[in-house]
């Protein structure tokens, strides 16, 4: 196990240097000279020059790789561009944001994925099953800009029982925050609901046809005993999986449906940022979402590792 | 299974003759449009703006007053480009590096590939698209290139982790026992046999593609004016909802229902194709 | 002696009339599109900027009415010297910046030193090449002394670039602006809202609005429905025209239709082939249907310019007729500069969507006499660097919202490259002219020049339109400036 999680940790920190490398030659190919943006059509050479110095920006590129990647190493995230202040504080004040907001959204997908796959799965080939199908497949195949903007137009526009977007902040009141989160968390959850349910069903299906369950049934447990004691849990391993990656994804990939609800969270900080070329900000948060992702996938292995010994011998 | 009975069997499953159906329509719409639309999308008619569907045209007139029939067959042509080429690479480059991790099981290069896949998928997907768009100017192509990169590792670990038991299967044993190399095997043996999953799972990404074109043609990186696309035609729709609808309405549901065949159509090859699957069917 | 004395009367009579009427509700939410990336309106172009704190929290020595007008600022009066190089300002007494620390001239100094600097980051450095020295003579007095007379000084002063600024603030003024309005600075909220509230210590009248927030809301669905919805009080410069309708016909709310000083235009790119030529130039202006780009593009909001000068100004010549719209004469035209058959060429639009949609427009005009467009929306920091700086490109469509503009076609190297040595003459002779009559010549002959030349095709004068609460007052209907100018708005019952 020790032999297994070294290499592991090898390979983790091989991929979060080739991580940190792609993004900063991305960045470093983006066109568009940040201080030429800052300062605007009538700006004077002198003045884009002066600018581009305080920002380090004459230095060479490996400097200012070695300079990042050390920075981050200390936790020093840089400061960015266009506010002026340290990347990893603007972070977190999104974060205030996004974070509830992909909890938010992924309670509501469990919520209703759970119930619903389990009773589909349990009446398999029923009109239940087969109207739970259907709508899920709608699920996933809405736009979810598009669902988004057709709530707005009911719930803000014409019944005004929410706001059509923003946020007043968790100072306003736990209430108020929720209100505001309560439509773009309905929008984002409605896909990965419709996903997760599925997945919950057939796996559920899967864990059903297994021996040990027939063994159960054939030992006198009712149908419901047997799905409670021993298919629930091994049907959640690949549920949880997926949950994991939703997560994950509904931190970063919000960014239309925060653009539509103007809700200042993390995806749009990054979406402006690059139209503003606040460089500093885009290789910062992107590469602290990578950072993320890959240590949660890294966990992961582990425990899969630790509860199943033949993966060790995988690598 | 001989082949006819394939052919019962596919018009047997609900799933696939829906999403065939649904999936057919727009192709056709999109074939119709390389000779014949009932208007012609470049043409602006201000005048005649913003008109509800009616008999002249079907499906009403956007904020420049063209014809929306007209430009979401045209739009369809976009979104079913974008989205094949995208599989395309996805296939092109996933399929053999799958195949390779696969036949050189915990070898460098098995570690090497898988490592990157999980590299490829840490990523968030839309701000990279954004990204590539942003360095490369919006287009088709680079709408094709960002959605098509993070196609390759869904390829890449389906394909390496169908191909894993094969290996252990006898005829491949014998057939390396004959002296023929990795290479060989891959493709005689290897492929055939993953080709029904590729299929289903090139149905699946068909569709995300579509979804993903029309994400980023919404905000404003796809294809470029004057080319129709869905997502453009939904941003443009946006702040008319209100006097409108139809402009969001028509966009909106051509997404939708292109997607939502794909999917039918995917989930009803898997049970076709998938023997395990369809043995256990009643 | 040239002396000019005014009184802040003028102003104070406004601020109180505006301000006078005792409301209920004393707070404002007041949606603008972009964000300012911080808060230093001397060191950014970023117009988000000056239009929340120009006027409420920094003022300037002089400083634009709602017409546009230059009236004084935190100078009560100045006196100009014969030759026109020396200006003397008297500030007002009393004036505290919001830490509490008293205005004085060394303040003004130092903010016009630091705006000149060599190491200034200031956007519009420009306003300030004219100035050899700036002097304090008096604890209320600055001797400002130019190099050359300058027909314009007293307007670039009242820009928000040339605010004055607290010195022991610049090391925070990003993110804690420390002005004199009056306003101070209370809270920002990145990526939702700034709020100001009521300088108690306030040197003018005392605004009525006791809190004021503004919310950025760039995306214009989100702003419709924000309004719709009530969650703001007003929309400055709302983005997008085709809902104004709604707004009209709805009571709650007020539609203001006002002046901008942009001059939207089709800019060519002089120095490209095929247009050097004149009669290509002409060719492109005379396809234009100016009407169909303002029905179509801004549905209905704007108005046809036939040179780079705002229709609301005095001195504005019409000159629409120079380029009617006529197809057929167009397609004349080209074939008598040798394209028969039209050419391709490329039309690169930045993000406003006066340029998105009038691009796709004019692309559909141009392609009647032959000339094919091939169109890239482009990002902002893209169209600096390929169009702005790179001069590659054919055509693009751009608001030139600078007031007083006409200038920039002096310059040979700006990115449409018009090189006329007979219209930089004119200007320089009228940068150096205070005669309002000869001015007022030198900037028609101007207007006729560019005109003439078909520098650009040239379309229409951006609108203001803002939405507003029918119960709130005082926002002001056109835009002088970039601000939100709130120290006269309040609410009626």
């Amino acid at each position: 196990m020790l032999r297994y999680t070294v290499k592991r940790l090898g390979s983790l920190l091989a991929s979060l240097v080739v991580a940190s490398l792609v993004i900063f030659a991305c960045i470093e190919v983006v066109p568009g000279d940040p201080a030429s943006f800052m300062l605007g059509i009538n700006a004077q050479p002198d003045t884009v020059a002066a600018l581009r110095e305080e920002l380090g920006l004459n230095r060479a590129p490996h400097e200012r790789y070695i300079a990042w990647v050390s920075g981050l190493v200390t936790g020093d995230f840089g400061t960015s561009y266009t506010y002026r202040s340290p990347v990893s504080e603007i972070v977190v004040e999104r974060l205030a944001i996004s974070l509830p907001l992909a909890i938010y959204a992924l309670s509501l997908t469990i919520l209703v994925a759970f119930p619903v796959g389990i009773l589909a799965a349990t009446r398999r080939g029923s009109l239940t099953d087969i109207s739970v199908m259907a709508t899920t497949q709608l699920g996933v195949a809405i736009p979810n800009f598009w669902f988004a903007l057709l709530m707005v137009l009911v719930f803000a526009v014409n019944l005004r029982w929410f706001s059509a977007g923003g946020f007043p902040g968790w100072d306003e009141g736990f209430l108020a925050a929720v209100k505001a989160l309560t439509l773009p968390a309905i929008a984002l959850a409605l896909p990965q609901a419709s996903i997760l349910a599925r997945v919950m069903r057939s796996s559920l299906l899967d864990t059903l046809s297994e021996d040990y369950i027939r063994t159960a049934r054939a030992k006198g447990l009712t149908a419901r005993q047997a799905l409670r004691r021993h298919a629930l849990r091994n049907a959640l391993i690949p549920v949880l999986t997926i949950i994991g990656l939703q997560f994950s994804f509904l931190l970063a990939g919000a960014i239309i449906i925060e653009n539509v609800f103007f809700l200042p969270g993390l995806g749009r900080l990054v979406f402006q940022a690059i139209s503003q070329r606040d460089l500093i900000v885009v290789e910062s948060v992107v590469m602290l979402l990578v950072f993320a992702v890959i240590i949660v996938n890294f966990l992961v292995d582990l425990a899969y590792a630790w509860v199943d010994p033949r993966l060790r011998s995988r690598t | 299974m001989t082949e006819e009975g394939l052919f019962r069997a596919a018009l047997r499953s609900r799933n696939l003759v829906v999403g065939n159906l649904l999936a057919a329509a727009f192709a056709i719409g999109a074939l119709l449009s390389f000779f014949w639309t009932p208007y012609d999308v470049t043409e602006l008619a201000i005048a005649t703006r913003l008109q509800a569907p009616s008999g002249v045209h079907w499906f009403g007139t956007d904020h420049f007053g063209r014809d929306i029939l007209s430009m979401i067959m045209v739009g369809a042509q976009t979104s079913i480009a974008v989205a094949i080429v995208a599989v395309g690479i996805g296939m092109g480059i996933g399929v053999p590096l799958g195949l390779a991790a696969a036949a050189r099981r915990g070898s460098l290069l098995d570690e090497t590939i898988m490592r990157g896949n999980d590299l490829v998928f840490a990523f968030p997907s839309l701000l990279i698209a954004i990204m590539i768009t942003t360095v490369f100017g919006p287009s088709a192509l680079n709408a094709i290139i960002a959605i098509g990169i993070f196609n390759i590792p869904v390829f890449a670990r389906l394909t390496r982790g169908a191909a894993l038991p094969l290996w252990t299967r006898d005829y491949i044993l014998s057939a390396r026992v004959s002296g023929k190399g990795p290479v060989r095997i891959s493709v005689e043996h290897i492929l055939p046999n993953v080709t029904n999953l590729l299929i289903v799972q090139g149905t699946i990404q068909f569709s995300l593609g579509i979804l993903a074109e029309a994400a980023l043609s919404y905000v404003g990186l796809g294809v470029q004016p004057p080319t129709p696309s869905w997502g453009r035609m939904l941003a443009d729709s946006q702040t008319l909802i209100a006097i409108a609808p139809h402009m969001a309405m028509f966009p909106g549901f051509a997404i939708l229902l292109t997607v939502l065949g794909l999917n039918l159509a995917g989930d009803g090859l898997r049970d076709l194709l998938d023997p395990r699957i369809r043995n256990a069917q009643p | 002696m040239n002396s000019i004395q005014q009184s802040t009367a003028a102003f104070a009579v406004l601020a109180l009339t505006a301000g006078g009427a005792w409301a209920a509700k004393s707070d404002a939410t007041i949606g603008i599109q972009l964000e300012p990336p911080h808060l230093d309106p001397t060191s950014a172009a970023a117009g988000a900027i000056d239009q929340v704190l120009y006027s409420n929290v920094f003022e300037g020595l002089t400083r634009f009415g709602p017409d546009g007008s230059v009236g004084p600022g935190l100078a009560e009066s100045w006196e100009i010297s014969e030759d026109g190089t020396t200006y003397t300002f008297n500030l007002h007494t009393g004036v505290k910046f919001h830490d509490g620390t008293d205005l004085e001239a060394t303040d003004v100094v130092f903010s016009l030193d630091r705006a000149r600097a060599e190491d200034s980051q200031n956007a519009q450095k420009a306003l300030f090449a004219g100035i050899e020295s700036v002097e304090a003579t008096g604890p209320t007095t600055v001797v400002v002394t130019l190099n050359a007379p300058q027909g314009n000084f007293l307007f670039n002063m009242a820009w928000g670039d040339a605010v004055i600024v607290a010195p022991e603030s610049i090391d925070d003024i990003k993110g804690n602006p420390v002005g004199t309005g009056a306003f101070r600075f209370s809270e920002w909220k990145r990526g939702d809202s700034i709020t100001i509230v009521r300088n108690a210590d306030y040197w003018g009248a005392a605004p009525a609005l006791e809190q004021a927030t503004f919310k950025f809301i760039s995306e214009p669905t989100a702003a419709f429905s924000a309004m719709m919805a009530g969650d703001i009080d007003a929309f400055y410069s709302y983005p997008a025209p085709e809902n104004l309708v709604q707004f009209e016909a709805d009571p709650r709310f007020t539609v203001l239709a006002g002046n901008t000083e942009g001059e939207t235009i089709l800019a060519i790119n002089n120095k490209m082939e095929p247009f050097g030529d004149v009669r290509v130039r002409k060719a492109v202006s005379m396809a234009i249907d100016r009407q169909a780009i303002i029905d179509g593009a801004m549905f209905g909001y704007g108005t046809p310019i036939g040179t780079h000068f705002a229709p609301h100004h005095p001195d504005y010549v019409d000159l629409t007729g120079n380029a009617p719209h006529d197809p057929e004469a167009a397609k004349a035209l080209l074939a008598e500069a040798g394209y028969p058959d039209g050419f391709e060429t490329t039309l690169k639009l930045p993000p406003p969507s006066y340029a998105r949609r009038g691009g796709e427009i004019i692309a559909a005009q141009l392609r009647e006499i032959g000339i094919e467009t091939e169109i890239s929306n482009l990002e902002w920091a893209q169209w600096l660097e390929q169009v702005f700086r790179g001069y590659d490109y054919g055509m693009t469509i751009v608001s030139h919202t600078e007031p007083m503009d006409i200038g920039i076609y002096a310059r040979p190297t700006y990115y449409f490259q018009y090189d006329n040595p007979g219209f930089q003459k004119l200007i320089s002779e009228l940068s150096v002219e205070n005669d309002p009559a000869r001015r007022s010549e030198l900037l028609k002959e101007a207007q006729r020049t560019i005109s003439e030349d078909y520098v650009n095709g040239f379309i229409f004068q951006l609108a203001l339109t803002s939405v507003v609460d029918a119960r709130l007052n005082g926002i002001w209907p056109d835009a002088p400036t970039q601000a939100v100018d709130l120290t006269g708005v309040s609410w009626t019952e």
